[in-house]
Order: structure tokens, then sequence, then C-alpha cells
């Protein structure tokens, strides 16, 4: 089994003032092979930084992360990164930037096109192969550097808040895509977000992180991602279920925010 | 559904004579720097006035031939030298003598300095070697360095190649160095993903990432140089556009002093032009990452 293991992962940063910020304390979890697991929290939790250190560009200051019972200590092919935007290559055109990877890999030419022209059938691009990244909106951009990460074919797909400077139509039909990628590869998938209905609509589990030090708050496990596809996804995500999920996720999100308030003495 | 229409703008508007577009129903202008697009009909009529004047002060006398000689004076004078010469070399002769001197000052300024500010903006230990030379040299203006260049290499065309090659150097050296540090982390970050070795990184990342800013670098460096160039040109040569009019001083000719000058400046805006050109074609995304 491909398992994403985290073990008692510490993440802290040394400030140039000698201070210090506790951004992740005692992070354990272990994610099976084809899971895909949202991570959802406010600002400054340590959502980013978790990314970095399963990526392999961080090594954490305490803890243990491995894939497969390897450990990760830098970067590799096995774990693709979606960044939220402006990740993309604009000196390479559409198919440049999907065949990134493999021309990296010294595959043969012939077979790197292949593969690039099934992704952009895949993300919905046939036809745009030839153009700049940089006439694509948001939204088709986005769908440009999920088609790179997967053509490398990673075990583990992360993405750090991917779709989160997208506009709501574009951000739901990107929802749905990305459940469709994932019900259709079978690959692991963490991916951070801000929103609510987002980490409750894609993630069959779901980590609710909490900020100072950064932690896992409270663990969810969810059906709605494996029903996503089956049915209308307006309809899931104002079912009586998804609703109640919703609320009991955002009274704790509250909780946890006037707990920070309280012990700072802020008003709203 | 609002229709399209298509408008088509007035044959003034094309010629760039009168505003177009969303502009011409703005009320607010006073202030709006999109707004404040120039006219070239003034354009036109700077120019135009200039020349009058130039024409007009010859013709009535205001001004004495000998400090101002007027244009149709000049422009024989320039067809005189542009084909008998001046002191037997052809304007071409002096044209090509400082402009040869300027590819190689300028050359041999990116090929060295490229590379330092690349090594500059990927390497701690030899950014710590390098940021005092360049921080301690970058202010220096060139020509400062004529009278050391003088007692090293004597008055050669070493010497005048050495003065363009340091007034390159170090704007080369900190534009690339500048374009290095600009690129985003996750871009590099992603190519680290994607399989991509630290020379790949180098190759197919930081070199197009800075490639824009090495450009900017290179459109002042030319600049510099040329500007550089008329006093380089003073460390005795027999050709060259700088020397020319250095020598016609001495004799008086002051038509020859004018029409360098303004070669001089009309070589320096083509060659700003041309750059510019370029770096459309060869860098189209320039700005759009
Ligand atoms: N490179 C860094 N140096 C110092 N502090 C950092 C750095 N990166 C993140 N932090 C701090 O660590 C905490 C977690 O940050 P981050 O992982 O970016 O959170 P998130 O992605 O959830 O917003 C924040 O308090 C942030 O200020
Ligand atoms: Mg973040």
């Amino acid at each position: 089994m491909q398992n994403l293991v985290a073990e008692k992962i510490g993440m802290i940063y040394k400030l140039p003032d000698g201070s210090q910020v506790e951004a992740l304390k005692d992070v354990s979890f272990t994610l099976e092979e084809g899971r895909i697991l949202t991570l959802l929290g406010p600002s400054g939790c340590g959502k980013t930084t978790l990314l970095n250190i399963l990526a392999g560009f961080l090594a954490p200051t305490s803890g243990v992360v491995s894939l497969s019972d390897r450990k990760i200590d830098g970067p590799g092919q096995d774990r693709g990164m979606v960044f939220q935007q402006g990740a993309l290559f604009e000196w390479l055109s559409v198919e440049e930037n999907v065949g990134f990877g493999p021309r990296m890999n010294g595959r043969p030419a012939a077979e790197t096109k292949k593969v690039v022209d099934d992704l952009l059938d895949i993300v919905g691009l046939g036809g745009f192969g030839s153009k700049a990244v940089y006439e694509l909106s948001g939204g088709m951009q986005q769908r440009v550097a999920l088609a790179r990460c997967l053509a490398n074919d990673p075990d583990v797909i992360l993405m750090d808040e991917p779709l989160g400077a997208l506009d709501a139509l574009t951000r739901e039909k990107m929802q749905g895509l990305i459940l469709k990628l994932w019900k259709e590869t079978g690959k692991t998938i963490i991916l951070v977000t801000h929103s609510v209905e987002e980490a409750l609509f894609l993630g069959d589990r779901l980590f609710v992180m909490a900020p100072r030090p950064g932690r896992i708050e409270r663990e969810y496990e969810l059906p709605f991602a494996a029903q996503g596809l089956e049915v209308n996804p307006r309809e899931l995500k104002t079912s009586k279920e998804f609703i109640e999920k919703r609320e009991e996720i955002l009274s704790l999100i509250w909780e946890m925010e006037e707990e920070i308030m309280g012990s700072r003495g802020e008003v709203l | 559904m609002s229709e399209k229409t298509e408008i088509k703008p007035t044959l003034a508007a094309r010629l760039g004579l009168a505003q177009f577009g969303t502009t011409e129903r703005k009320t607010v202008t006073f202030g709006d720097a999109s707004a404040v697009v120039g006219s070239r009909f003034w354009s036109i009529m700077s120019v135009l006035i200039l020349a009058i004047l130039w024409w007009a002060s010859a013709a009535f006398e205001w001004t004495d031939p000998r400090f101002l000689p007027g244009p149709a004076s000049t422009w024989e004078r320039f067809v005189l030298i542009a084909t008998e010469g001046y002191r037997r070399v052809t304007l071409m002769e002096h044209l090509t003598a400082s402009m040869s001197r300027i590819l190689w000052g300028f050359g041999i300024g990116c090929v060295v300095g490229i590379p330092l500010g690349f090594a500059m903006g990927l390497s701690n230990f030899l950014r710590g070697i390098f940021d005092p030379i360049v921080e301690f040299f970058r202010p220096i203006p060139p020509l400062a360095f004529i009278p050391l260049v003088i007692l090293w290499f004597g008055i050669g065309e070493e010497s005048k190649v050495l003065l363009l090659f340091l007034a390159a150097l170090w704007i080369m050296a900190i534009a690339a160095r500048s374009g290095v540090l600009s690129v985003k982390l996750s871009k590099v970050h992603a190519a680290y993903s994607l399989g991509a070795s630290k020379f790949q990184v180098l190759r197919h990342v930081i070199l197009p990432n800075a490639l824009p800013e090495i450009f900017i670098g290179m459109r002042v460096a030319l600049g510099v140089c040329w500007g550089t160039l008329v006093a380089a040109e003073l460390l005795g040569a027999q050709e060259g556009i700088g020397q020319m009019i250095w020598v016609a001083q001495k004799f008086f000719l002051t038509e020859i002093v004018i029409i360098g000058i303004i070669l001089i400046g009309v070589i320096g805006i083509a060659m700003d032009f041309a750059m510019r050109l370029l770096e459309g074609w060869l860098i189209p995304w320039r700005g759009k990452g």
C-alpha cells in the first residue's frame, strides 16, 4: 500500500529577531492510497507548511513523513504539486507546460506528445495546446496546472488552495473536475481550502486545523465525495446531511475563533 | 444582450492625432494616467517649430553662423562628409568604428556580467565574494576610470573597449542578479517536483524567468555605453563619431559638431527602438507571469 504517513510532525520557524513560530505541533495521520483529504482552517494554521513538508520542500524540525514506508527527505516525482496560481511557466505554451515533467525526464518526444494530448482532453483543454498560458483564464490555467502535475503520474497530488483565486461558478466546475480525476485515476489527493463547502464536497476525509500552534483540531470521515459524481452537485450541497455537517464545522470554527479572540481580549 | 457594433477609428485617431475609444467619453481625465496618451499632433508641432526656429535664426542672422550654422549649410556639410569624408575618413567609417567599439565593450560586458549576476543570485559564497566589488564599482561613472586606463593600457583600442566594458559590466551583473532573485519560489518548487535536476531548473526556469530583466539591463547598458563612447574616443583615435566632433571643434567646424550630435541622438534612439522590438519578439511573456 502507498500509505502517506506523518508521525508527530513539528515545525518551528526561527525568525531573524530570535523569536519562534510554532507552525505545526504533533501532527500525525495515516492517509491510505486513493483517499482524498481536505485541510480546512484559518490562515496561519500551518496548512502550507504541512504541504511543503509532504512535498519535501521543507524538513520538519521534529517527526517523520513517509510515503510507502520510504522517508520523504526532498522533492520527488511520486508527489505532484498544484499551487494556487502563477506557478505555470509563462515562457512555455500550454502543451510545453504539461509536457515539462516528461521532457525533464528525457522521455521520447512522441510519447510525451501523446500523454500531453490525452491529458489536455481529460481536463477539457483539447485544442488549446499551442496557446500561451497567459492567454487563458484563471480556471483554464488551473486545468493546465492539474494536467502538468498528472503528466508525471505521481502517486500523491498535493494542492494548496488550487481554486482559491477563481470565481464561484468556475470553482464549482473545477471541483467537479477534481472529483472526476480522483475517481478515474485513483490517486491519493490532499487539498487545502478556505471554503467549508469545498472541503466537505471534495474530501472523503477532512481535517479541521487550528492555529498557534498549528495542529489538527478535529477529523471527519465524509460520504459526499464518493457520491459527488453520481448525483447533482447542487442537490448534494443543499441536502440535509450536507448542510448539517456544514453548520457543525462552521460552529466549530466559530468556537475556535472566539477562543483565540477571547484569549487576546479582542472584540469583533 | 448588448449588441457589439464595430466602430472604425477615424483617420485622425489612427494617425494618433485625436483621442479614440474609451478615453473620449471620460469625464475625469486630469490625474487619470491612462487618459494621458499624448498627442502626435503636438509632437509634430514641437519638432516643426524647433526646425523653423533653427532655420530662421540662420536666415535672419539672429545668431553668428560660426557658432550656430543654419540647416542649409549643415546639410551641405553632411553630404560632403558622407561622400568625401572629413580628413579622408567618411562618416560611415566613423560610425562603423564607433559601433564596433560599442559592440565589443557591451558584448563582453554581457558575456561576463550575466554569468556573474547569475552566480550572485544562486550562491551564498559567490554573492559574498562579489557583492562588495559590484556594489563599489556600480556608482562610479565609467569616465572616472579614464586616467587609470590610460596609465595602464595607453590610448589604444583596448582602452576604449575596456571603458565601455566597465560601463556595461556592473549594470548587466545587477540586472541578471535581480532577474534570478525575482523567480517565484512556486515555479522552482514545481520544476523540482516534476523531476527537474538543478541544472534543468537553472536552464528551464531561472534563465527564462530572468530574461525580461536581463533585457531591461541590456537596454540601459547600451544607452550608458553609447553615452560613454564620445568621451572614450577622446583617448585619441583616427576614427569614431566622438573623435570626429572633437577634432571638428578644434578647427571650428561647427556644422560637423552639430551633425555628430544629431547622429549620436538618432542612433541612440534607434538602438533603443531595436532593443524594444527584439524584446517584444524574443520575450512576449514579459510582465505576464
Ligand atoms: N518561511 C517562514 N518563516 C517564518 N514564519 C513562517 C514561514 N512560513 C510560514 N510561517 C508562519 O507559520 C505559520 C503557518 O503558516 P502557513 O503554513 O503559511 O499557514 P497557512 O497556509 O495555513 O495559512 C504562520 O504563522 C506563518 O506566519
Ligand atoms: Mg497557505
